[in-house]
């Protein structure tokens, strides 16, 4: 128990930062949203997803994935291939020339389910899917680039061809994806219907739910030893490889996760949507949640949730009165972040509220126990 | 056949660009010997280093280890086979504790999964004082690293290898940028740890190395010039040639 | 391929050819300035299609002023505008160091992320100023017309411009880089920059400049894009990642490279396309790069040397 509360909650400053996030995600948003905004909001956290994943990738790994809405986008198709299925049964799609296939590619004149589409009739491989696609493609990526220490730039630069090359795709190929429009009109989970109230209402605590579970699992990778090899990581590679760590290894897995992170939210995201379209995937939408991420702090697990939600709460408000305004704003954002607040709202934090949470905190102190025996309190647990 | 030897290096070259940094080069380092390579600037001595721990790969040529060839090997599996590296500047992890740059230099949990489930049990903590003691930073475990002064900095260096219990410890100019009374204690832990293992130290401090070298190997031009103890080498007319020629 | 016969192939070849020469003219400008900025400062600039599109919008106002007050200069006024073009991209390069990337030179990664904001306020100043529609300049009428030198072969007249513009351009590269004083000093300070330093290079002013002339080439590439396609907004952003493709692939740093990526990246993508659809082609290009890269990650020009 003592085990659990320090390496997956974070300690006391970590618990009391996950409590806060879990009061502000179960209770104050339902009770002051109506269903609609909540749901905008679930679709939100289904963004911070990618932004936690980036956190551990970029924040912690160093490596600035440039292709994380990839990863999101290919637990989304996943899943909405699934729930399309479900819903192109052969009643209801009874005046296609084709009964019982996807209404996108009745239009685009094909008239077979093609092979790739054929195991997801099953839910059991879906969400086997959701996470092994991804999981599997950021293995091959990474594999084939750490281990011939492939870093830095030239890594961002190729992740970024990797989502232009996954767009070209997916909107190339129509009839087998949707296209330009995407996978619409999803209805149905295992038959249960998933566009009342209370279905958005109990994805939205499932999505959070889960969100929570992902940040406490990166809570407890960060504070093990493979947490602190990651800061050593950053700080001088070639140490690391010459104490005896086979580096590539540990970058292979962080991205790895990073992108089964993002792909759950991604598959969330379906859920909670209804729909699934290629600008999900791109460029942009990939480097919009770098800056999810940025915002949030890069190191700050909790931060990034705060990060994805104030920007896109920002793109809302500016896209629906001054959408002219919104790139603009962007911009500003991405140039304001990496010139003046490199740590984000977790740096701002440190600097304005810092001193007072923990002054009002001060008087439930303990002694710390002797040196040797706590866990060394260093930059680690300062970030997490 | 040369199982008497730690360290058989025979014919290693490597070439950057068509310039032979290393040429043809035979070094020979026995079990508990500690040997010190000196050698004008540009003479390849780093390089050598850098060759037998992995990081720059030989053109051609052999490195065996206990009977091992490392030239193929990637480095974690050199410094798993027991080849421990100190480089030029002090590379430690400024922003984690002593303690901790101890505990990540610790032989155990080194796999991806091994690091996630790593537990500091008691006998890594004995294992801990016990290196911090020898480096002379018991008082200092934590400090965050990137506080120490230089030559502390270049002991716990040293401090993250012997935890490693390597078999061979290369060091690249250990004294560098050490105080006179650092010097002296540096001497002294060098002669300590060599009980045991074998040592190449890179050195220009000729007084440093007449306390410490069992024998000196003189590179000059990527290749080996002049090799024996300390006085043959000063003695020897090209050795003199090559230091004062210039 | 079936249904084609040798003689049909072979024009297909040559003109595929010759309209991929006019988008490696493009991308092979675009990467000059890119290989500069990227390969010798180490500068991650994705802002810089934005800094082709301010060439091509150039071309588009010196089209307009002259069609409306100087007709009789229409046939001149290109020439002239290519100048303008590399004056204005460059005079906006050197603004944009000043202001922004001199902060970034020890952070690449942020480098990048500044540039991208940078690149989304550009489009929206774009958008703005030129409205979202695409616009088209009115080309002299020498630029217009093809060249027949069999029945079957057509090649217009504009890639065989363009094609002289990227030879002009990546000659004085060349030259340069590697036959001026300046480009001593470039390079020079990109090797070591405190040594560059104190031996009396200012090398803040090496660093702005340099970036000048990098964005100031993607002002030609931009005005040289006019002849093939019409301007937009977003026009740059979209050869932005097949810039960086081309320069890594090339290797960072080496001019022959980045010549021979370009034409072969150009080439692949423009004969690919006419066999396989649009985006197809441009898949299996983008894809086989990729794979290139990472069974040779320094790229195709590059030479080892003790890190």
């Amino acid at each position: 128990m003592n085990a659990f509360y320090s390496n997956w909650l974070g300690g006391k400053k970590g618990a009391i930062e996950l409590a806060i996030l879990a009061a502000f995600i179960f209770i104050v948003m339902p009770l002051w949203l109506d269903i609609f905004r909540l749901n905008l909001v679930g679709k939100y956290l289904t963004y911070a997803f990618a932004a936690v994943g980036l956190v551990m990738v970029w924040g912690y790994g160093g490596i600035l994935s440039l292709g994380q809405g990839v990863f999101f986008g290919l637990g989304g198709y996943c899943m909405a291939m699934y729930l399309k299925l479900e819903a192109s049964d052969p009643v209801s799609t009874a005046h296609q020339t084709t009964p019982g296939i996807p209404d996108f590619m009745d239009w685009n004149q094909v008239t077979q389910l093609p092979l790739f589409w054929e195991p997801f009739h099953s839910l059991i491989f879906t969400l086997a899917a959701v996470i092994m696609v991804p999981l599997v493609l950021a293995y091959v990526i990474s594999t084939a680039m750490f281990k011939r220490r492939v870093g830095g730039v030239y890594f961002s630069i190729i992740t970024q061809a990797i989502a232009a090359i996954l767009t070209i795709l997916v909107v190339g190929q129509q009839g087998m994806t949707g296209g330009i429009n995407g996978i619409t009109d999803l209805k149905t989970l295992h038959g249960w219907n998933i566009n009342t109230e209370s279905a958005k209402y109990i994805l939205y605590y499932v999505n959070g739910a889960l969100l929570l579970g992902v940040i406490m699992l990166c809570r407890f990778i960060l504070s093990s030893k493979f947490g602190r090899l990651l800061l050593a990581m950053r700080d001088k590679e070639d140490r690391v490889r010459f104490s005896g760590y086979d580096v590539a290894n540990f970058k292979i897995f962080t991205f790895s996760m990073g992108a089964m992170i993002s792909a759950i939210g991604g598959a969330m995201f379906i859920l909670q949507v209804g729909f699934m379209s290629p600008s999900l995937i791109g460029i942009v939408p990939s480097i919009e949640m770098v800056i999810f991420a940025a915002i949030g702090g890069r190191v700050s697990l909790v931060g990034a949730v705060y990060g994805t939600l104030l920007v896109n709460y920002g793109k809302s408000a500016f896209s629906e009165s001054f959408p002219s305004l919104w790139l603009l704003f962007m911009g500003a954002l991405f140039i304001g972040v990496v010139m003046f607040f490199p740590n984000g709202l977790a740096g701002l934090y440190d600097v304005y509220l810092k001193g007072r949470v923990e002054s009002l905190a001060g008087k439930f102190k303990k002694k710390n126990p002797p040196a040797i025996l706590t866990p060394a309190k260093t930059e680690l647990q300062n970030e997490l | 056949m040369s199982y008497e030897f730690a360290l058989t290096v025979e014919d290693l070259t490597v070439s950057f660009d068509g310039f032979k940094a290393v040429d043809g080069l035979n070094l020979y380092v026995e079990k508990n010997e500690l040997r010190v390579i000196i050698g004008p600037n540009g003479a390849g001595k780093t390089t050598v280093l850098d060759l037998i721990c992995g990081k720059t790969r030989a053109t051609g040529g052999s490195i065996q280890f206990n009977g091992i060839e490392l030239t193929k090997f990637p480095e974690y599996k050199i410094v798993q086979a027991g080849v421990g590296r100190k480089f030029q500047t002090p590379s430690i992890y400024e922003n984690l504790s002593v303690l901790e740059n101890l505990e990540i230099s610790f032989p155990r949990g080194r796999s991806v999964f091994g690091s996630l489930m790593f537990k500091r049990t008691q006998d890594v903590t004995d294992r801990i004082l016990e290196i911090a003691e020898t480096i002379f930073l018991s008082e200092q475990l934590n400090v965050q690293a990137g506080l120490l002064s230089h030559g502390q900095k270049q002991w716990l260096e040293i401090g993250m290898l012997l935890i490693q219990d390597p078999e061979l410890l290369m060091l690249d100019e250990p004294v560098a940028g050490m105080s006179v009374s650092e010097r002296e204690k540096t001497a002294e832990l060098l002669n300590k740890i060599s009980q045991g293992r074998s040592l190449i130290v890179i050195e220009h401090d000729m007084e440093f190395v007449k306390r410490i070298a069992h024998k000196v190997t003189v590179l000059h031009q990527g290749k080996v010039l002049a090799e024996g103890n300390m006085d043959a080498v000063q003695n020897n007319p090209k050795v003199i040639e090559v230091y004062l020629g210039h | 391929m079936g249904g084609y016969s040798i003689s049909d192939l072979w024009s297909i070849v040559v003109m595929q050819g010759f309209s991929g020469l006019s988008l490696f003219s493009v991308l092979l400008l675009m990467a000059l300035g890119l290989a500069i900025i990227f390969g010798q400062m180490g500068v991650i600039n994705m802002a810089h299609g934005e800094f082709m599109t301010i060439g091509a919008y150039t071309i588009y106002l010196f089209s307009k002023v002259t069609e409306q007050y100087f007709p009789a200069l229409m046939p001149y006024y290109f020439v002239i505008a290519i100048f303008a073009a590399f004056g204005i991209a460059f005079a906006a390069g050197y603004l944009v160091e000043y202001l922004l990337i001199r902060h970034l030179y020890k952070r690449p990664l942020d480098t990048l992320l500044a540039t991208w904001g940078l690149s989304l306020i550009m489009q929206q100043i774009f958008r703005t100023v030129f409205g979202a529609r695409e616009v088209s300049a009115t080309l002299p009428d020498w630029l217009m017309g093809s060249w027949k030198p069999t029945p079957d072969i057509d090649i217009p007249l504009n890639g065989l411009f363009v094609m002289g513009i990227s030879v002009v351009v990546t000659a004085a590269v060349i030259l340069f880089l590697y036959r001026s004083t300046w480009g001593l000093r470039v390079r020079a300070t990109t090797q070591n920059r405190v040594m560059a330093g104190s031996v009396g290079i200012n090398t803040k002013k090496i660093d702005r400049v340099t970036f000048a002339v990098g964005c100031g080439i993607a002002g030609i590439a931009g005005a040289t894009f006019t002849t093939i396609a019409s301007t937009g907004p977003t026009s740059g952003s979209l050869y932005i990642v097949d810039t960086f493709l081309v320069v890594v692939f090339g290797g960072a740093g080496s001019v022959v490279g980045t010549v021979s990526s370009a034409f072969s990246i150009a080439q692949a993508q423009s004969i690919l396309t006419f066999f396989l659809t649009n985006a197809m082609g441009k898949v299996v290009t983008l894809l086989t790069i990729i794979i290139i890269l990472m069974l040779r990650p320094e790229g195709l020009f590059t030479s080892k040397v003790r890190k």
